[in-house]
């Protein structure tokens, strides 16, 4: 065990893991903007929209994310779409946890109690009125944990864009252990990285969720 | 006496669930100011009756009008929508599960469709809410979540938030057949006040004594269609049809 590896590299682990961060956080951003749509889709009244989700959901849930990186990033080009390697690795990513936090928020709204949608449409209010003030604010405190999870799996699933040549974390452990050889060393520093930044996450997860469960 | 437009007209009312005949073609109407009971065994269709008057369920067959207006006229979608929320704001509607929005408070519970569908400002709403729970004997909850409520509480609200939209009539199903019996008084109290105030009002009930004592007149359905209405002294004391007989003699003996 090399200690002073571990020493010197680590500024450079740090540097990574904080693009894994941004990387995180802009898929998550893409991700819950395109489930919110996915989840109203599939719990759209209409059936051509609500197939069109559960297509979505299929799939992006039915194919390994690997795949759907390569897809974007080496396949797009064929298509006319370039993009740089992090864009498209944040995309594939945000598409492919999208078909899975569809699933957690469509769950979260099916699990408010009918009764809650009746009782606010027996009062006048339209379907969309009774969904945004009766039915997605309980939702929503339903939605955090199954949220986290997903994110907690998003975060995981960054290190699959090493693969085309995004600087995160994994890729720039592979690139050491090119010139170091010490993959004991190398892997273990950037598994506690990793894991600090989901203890992070889950902290955050938690004290969202408290919040939201005093409000009642 | 002259106001001869009934209330609620109910005509020919049929419903389907699959391939079974919930409503058989049901006909009733209520005039202002009038308190019809619903009674019947369970699966018999009173509740589905009642929902069918607000539209929470479509009838498959007849029309039901609501102080001369169709409820549920053929309009296209959107039109319809806007047709119908117009009138739900004019039928109060009770849940047997009370049905309070857990994540507002009381007050809010019942001031959020005043202030969000008539533009009501937020203090005028407040004292609404306040006369409303007074009403209800409850203004002392007017901050507390429903979580806190008992209920027979729960109920009392519920009512007050449908009393806040200033209803023509109230729809009552099964209000009381959750609650701990020693609470079912507490909520029944209210809704005595309130037929004593000539609010016209459709109460789906288990409870025969409180139909007798409330009601100006009494349906009996089975099997989805009336087998028996009239005079609550008369139903419930000389029932002509078979049925009702064979009904009212199990709860008189349970």
């Amino acid at each position: 065990m090399d200690i002073s590896l571990v020493g010197r590299i680590i500024p450079v682990f740090v540097q990574a893991a904080w693009t894994t961060v941004e990387l995180s956080l802009i898929s998550l951003a893409i991700g819950l903007a395109v489930a919110a749509l996915i989840a109203g889709l599939r719990l759209s009244h209409v059936a051509i929209l609500r197939f069109l989700g559960t297509a979505y959901v299929s799939v992006f849930r039915g194919t390994p994310a690997l795949i759907q990186i390569f897809l974007l990033y080496f396949g797009g080009p064929q298509i006319g779409i370039q993009l740089e390697p992090f864009a498209a690795g944040a995309i594939a990513l945000g598409l492919n946890i999208a078909a899975y936090m569809a699933e957690s928020i469509r769950g979260g709204v099916l699990s408010v109690d009918r009764g809650q949608m009746e009782a606010a449409r027996s009062l006048g209010f339209a379907e969309g009125q009774s969904m945004r003030w009766i039915v997605l604010p309980q939702a929503a405190k339903l939605m955090i944990r199954p949220l986290g999870v997903n994110a907690v799996a998003l975060v995981k699933g960054t290190a699959l864009v090493a693969t085309i040549s995004v600087v995160e974390l994994t890729y720039t452990a592979q690139r050491f252990i090119g010139s170091t050889y010490k993959p004991f060393e190398i892997f273990a520093v950037t598994a506690v990285l990793y894991m600090i930044m989901v203890y992070g996450l889950t902290l955050i997860i938690d004290r969202l969720d408290r919040a939201y469960a005093g409000e009642a | 006496m002259n106001d001869v437009r009934p209330m609620i007209e109910v005509r020919g009312a049929r419903k389907f669930f699959g391939p079974l005949e919930v409503l058989k073609g049901i006909d009733f109407s209520v005039a202002r100011g009038q308190i019809v009971a619903v009674i019947g065994p369970s699966g018999s269709g009173k509740s589905t009756l009642l929902r069918s008057i607000n539209h929470l369920e479509t009838l498959d067959g007849g029309e039901v009008w609501l102080d001369g207006v169709q409820v549920n006229q053929k309009l296209d979608r959107r039109a319809f929508e806007r047709h119908i929320n117009r009138v739900r704001q004019q039928m109060g509607m009770v849940f047997q599960h009370f049905n309070l929005f857990p994540h507002l408070s009381v007050l809010e519970n019942i001031t959020i469709a005043p202030i969000k569908l008539k533009g009501m400002p937020k203090a005028e709403a407040r004292t609404l809410a306040l006369k409303m729970l007074d009403k209800v004997g409850l203004a002392d909850k007017i901050d507390a979540f429903p979580a806190r409520l008992s209920g027979g509480q729960k109920q009392r609200v519920a009512i007050a938030r449908a009393l806040a939209m200033q209803p023509k009539v109230m729809l009552f199903d099964e209000a009381t057949s959750a609650l701990d019996p020693e609470l079912v008084d507490e909520v029944n109290l209210v809704m005595k006040q309130l037929a004593a105030e000539h609010m016209t009002m459709v109460i789906v009930t288990h409870e025969m004594r409180f139909a007798a004592e409330v009601a100006d007149r009494v349906i009996f359905m089975a099997d989805g269609a009336v087998v028996e209405e009239g005079k609550p002294e008369d139903l419930f004391r000389n029932p002509t049809q078979e049925r009702t007989r064979g009904f009212l003699k199990k709860f008189l003996n349970g």
